[in-house]
């Protein structure tokens, strides 16, 4: 990194996010190797409430999402903000807020989950006193945020920080609706919509969780660590225009596709689909921009293993986005929808794009941050392969499993009666809940290598005292 | 703010160099897709199917107590099944909250489709009125286990509590938790918050499952005065597990469903 960069910005507090992204993804990788090993081993329940599956699920799905993903975007957003604006944060109380009002929501996840207090609301099961925290919190990361592109030197803002904002307008929008009920207790309050419409609006926030701040805030990152990885420009401006405004106004439709075939009425199902096949091509238009970055360097992805990691979650980026919308058509759907295909489509996108991306942002800025060199290049590459393995086993075990459950469900014998049990198909999916716990395992032993080897390199930093004398430098103008 | 003053060349690059501009923009662009999605839910009568079938709801709710406690301690029900969608019981709503609790809606889907295997499997395709009562709806995602939205009656009460206790005793195929502290715990009506021996938050006065009850009638739920009043008695002695299987016992069995009424679309 150029000298007198630690002067001129806060990075205090994107090494302190960084780390702890890098902590949240064992954390909570960890929580799903164990659930999904729940259902494939269901004695290791145990008996007890507190680490049952139903209680334990919401507690990996918030570590995964808010502890890890918040992280990730809140350390790369602040980052990329003060290097694309050329100044520094608006306010450095807001910032450490921010830091710790998160990491308290995350420690309230970790104690209220397992303890059975929740608003029984996927990817918002957190109690109100906590969803009111997280309001506060993300209210002042996005002000601080808006502040600091409103005060830039720069003359235009980049095109990273169009996709963060666009993030933190939409979940402010969602959280607030989404989050309305009336307390009963301390922890306990109940929903103030209820029946189809409640249906529509949590759908319209669960989509939108995964649209916006799964893969808007993602982009965002995408679109600073890409060209600086590759150290060329992105592709084209203009795809990036037309993609962007495509995405901020399409993706937001496409939450009816949750509840096809249910009693949602046709008319939003039907709407919902249609704009869900379009958004293949603004989502393509995305990766394709990334992707085509490295036109005239792909020589680069055989030594550079962050290059390696960024560009392959652009490809599972793309095989997602094309695979949900599919999945979003009522014919799919209807052998798709409560089966393990479902899952399996989550997590090529959250393991395949989102970690990945997260994973080469945090690889690039490690080093940079602490001012040394990685502990170790072929760790990072060792990651890669795990990660990569770790989440094709997953999704294939999942692909196979749900398919098969879909059909089974569905199938006559020749006598004009259904085939199978349910209890039947139940039985034939073991030997594939098995097959994803060893998948997530695998992705979970790669994260485990990277908390090792950012810690590693954390320690050669100290010892070179590589961060004191990076803050010594005088400030860069 | 920019140190050169630049001159936009179009409306794109007139927000790139206007934060608030884009600000004002994206809030827009943003708010389409929700809008037209979810308001029209709250006002399109074929929304609910009740609008043009007002049997399948109950007429009396909010006006009749849905069971009352006589003198004698004896339930006295206004109620039957098949009258039409009601709000919960004092029983059952208590059943629902650990239904939440226990995150049973992870594994259980609570919506038949209107297919030819889940007509088969399930019963009759789930209507949005079905649904109109529960806050939050439980509708699910997943089938790990089988659809519960009709489960009501299908299985004696002895069955669900020994599935519930170890699922495996009937079912040696399941991958359900074992729920075995269900039966150990009073639907207390008042709770203290305790952890391992901890009282980490005291008991609040009053019983809980009036405040639960009063909280769901700010929000539309008809329930009536004497509804709420007869909660203490309705829960008294009872035990998590007894909640429980009222809840489900009742599922799928509020509304009378005529297989030649064409409710939906």
């Amino acid at each position: 990194m150029e000298s007198g960069l630690e002067q001129k910005y806060n990075f205090d507090v994107v090494r302190w996010f960084t780390v702890m992204a890098a902590v949240y993804l064992v954390v909570g990788a960890s929580v799903g190797v164990y659930i999904a090993s729940e259902l494939a081993w269901p004695f290791l329940n145990f008996d007890s409430p507190y680490i049952s599956f139903g209680r334990l699920r919401p507690l990996h799905t918030n570590a995964v999402i808010f502890a890890f993903g918040g992280c990730t975007l809140m350390g790369t957003a602040f980052y990329t903000v003060q290097r694309t604006c050329g100044v520094r944060l608006w306010s450095e109380k807001l910032a450490w807020f921010v830091f710790w009002g998160w990491n308290a929501v995350i420690l309230l996840a970790v104690i209220t989950l397992p303890l059975g207090l929740t608003e029984s609301k996927e990817y918002a099961e957190l109690e109100w006193p906590v969803d009111i925290l997280i309001a506060v919190v993300w209210l002042s990361f996005t002000f601080n945020f808006i502040m600091t592109l409103a005060t830039r030197k720069s003359s235009h803002i980049y095109v990273s920080n169009w996709f963060f904002l666009g993030m933190m307008v939409m979940i402010v929008y969602l959280h607030v609706v989404n989050s309305l009920a009336i307390p009963v207790g301390l922890f306990k309050s109940y929903s103030l919509f209820s029946g189809v419409q409640d249906a529509m609006i949590q759908w319209w926030w669960g989509h939108n969780a995964v649209g916006f701040y799964l893969t808007a805030g993602f982009l965002g990152i995408m679109y600073y660590f890409v060209p600086k990885q590759a150290g060329r420009p992105i592709y084209s401006y203009r795809l990036s225009v037309i993609h962007f405004w495509a995405l901020m106004f399409g993706y937001v439709w496409l939450g009816a596709h949750h509840l096809q075939y249910t009693a949602l009425p046709d008319w939003t199902g039907s709407l919902g689909a249609a704009v869900s096949i379009a958004m293949i091509i603004p989502s393509w238009g995305g990766a394709v921009n990334g992707m085509m970055t490295l036109s005239g360097a792909w020589d680069r992805l055989r030594t550079d293993y962050v290059l390696r990691f960024l560009i392959m979650a652009l490809a599972f980026y793309a095989m997602s986005t094309f695979e949900g919308p599919v999945m979003a058509l009522k014919t799919v759907n209807a052998l798709s929808h409560y089966t393990d295909w479902t899952i399996g489509h989550v997590h090529s996108g959250a393991l395949g794009w989102v970690a990945g991306i997260s994973i080469g942002a945090i690889y690039h800025l490690i080093p940079r941050l602490f001012h040394t060199t990685m502990f170790s290049e072929r760790l990072v590459n060792f990651h890669f392969w795990t990660a990569t393995i770790g989440t094709v086993i997953y999704i294939v075990a999942m692909w196979v499993s749900g398919i098969m459950q879909g059909l089974m469900w569905r199938a006559y014998d020749e006598y004009g009666t259904l085939a199978y049990t349910f209890g039947e198909s139940v039985d034939a999916m073991h030997p594939y809940y098995a097959m994803r716990a060893v998948g997530g395992a695998i992705f979970l032993t790669g994260a485990i290598v990277m908390l090792f080897n950012v810690l590693m390199t954390i320690r050669r930093s100290a010892v070179l005292g590589s961060l004191t004398k990076a803050r010594t430098l005088p400030a860069a103008a | 703010m920019a140190e050169q003053k630049v001159k936009a060349k179009s409306f794109q690059e007139w927000m790139e160099i206007n934060i608030w501009g884009l600000l004002f923009f994206l809030a827009i662009a943003l708010s389409v897709g929700g809008l037209v999605e979810i308001v029209p839910l709250f006002f399109m009568k074929n929304t609910m199917e009740h609008n043009q079938y007002p049997e399948i709801v109950w007429s009396k709710a909010g006006v009749e107590p849905i069971v009352a406690v006589d003198e004698a301690g004896k339930q006295v029900w206004n109620w039957a099944a098949g009258d039409g969608v009601r709000p919960y019981t004092a029983l059952e709503l208590a059943g629902r909250d650990i239904y939440q609790r226990e995150g049973c809606y992870l594994c259980h889907s609570q919506m038949v489709r209107p297919f030819r295997d889940e007509k088969e499997r399930y019963g009759h395709y789930s209507l949005a009125s079905e649904s109109m009562f529960d806050h939050p709806m439980q509708w699910g995602s997943k089938r790990t286990g089988p659809d519960l939205a009709r489960v009501g009656g299908k299985y004696s009460d002895e069955w669900h509590r020994e599935h519930l206790r170890r699922p495996q005793n009937l079912v040696p195929e399941s991958v359900m938790p074992a729920y075995v502290w269900l039966d150990n715990n009073p639907v207390d009506p008042d709770k203290s918050l305790v952890v391992f021996g901890w009282t980490l938050w005291p008991a609040p006065t009053g019983s809980r499952m009036q405040r639960h009850m009063a909280g769901l009638r700010v929000v539309g739920v008809p329930y009536s005065d004497a509804d709420i009043a007869a909660a203490p008695q309705l829960v008294d002695g009872k035990t998590e597990m007894d909640a429980l299987v009222s809840y489900l016992q009742v599922l799928g069995t509020m509304a009378k469903l005529d297989d030649a009424k064409a409710y939906r679309e």
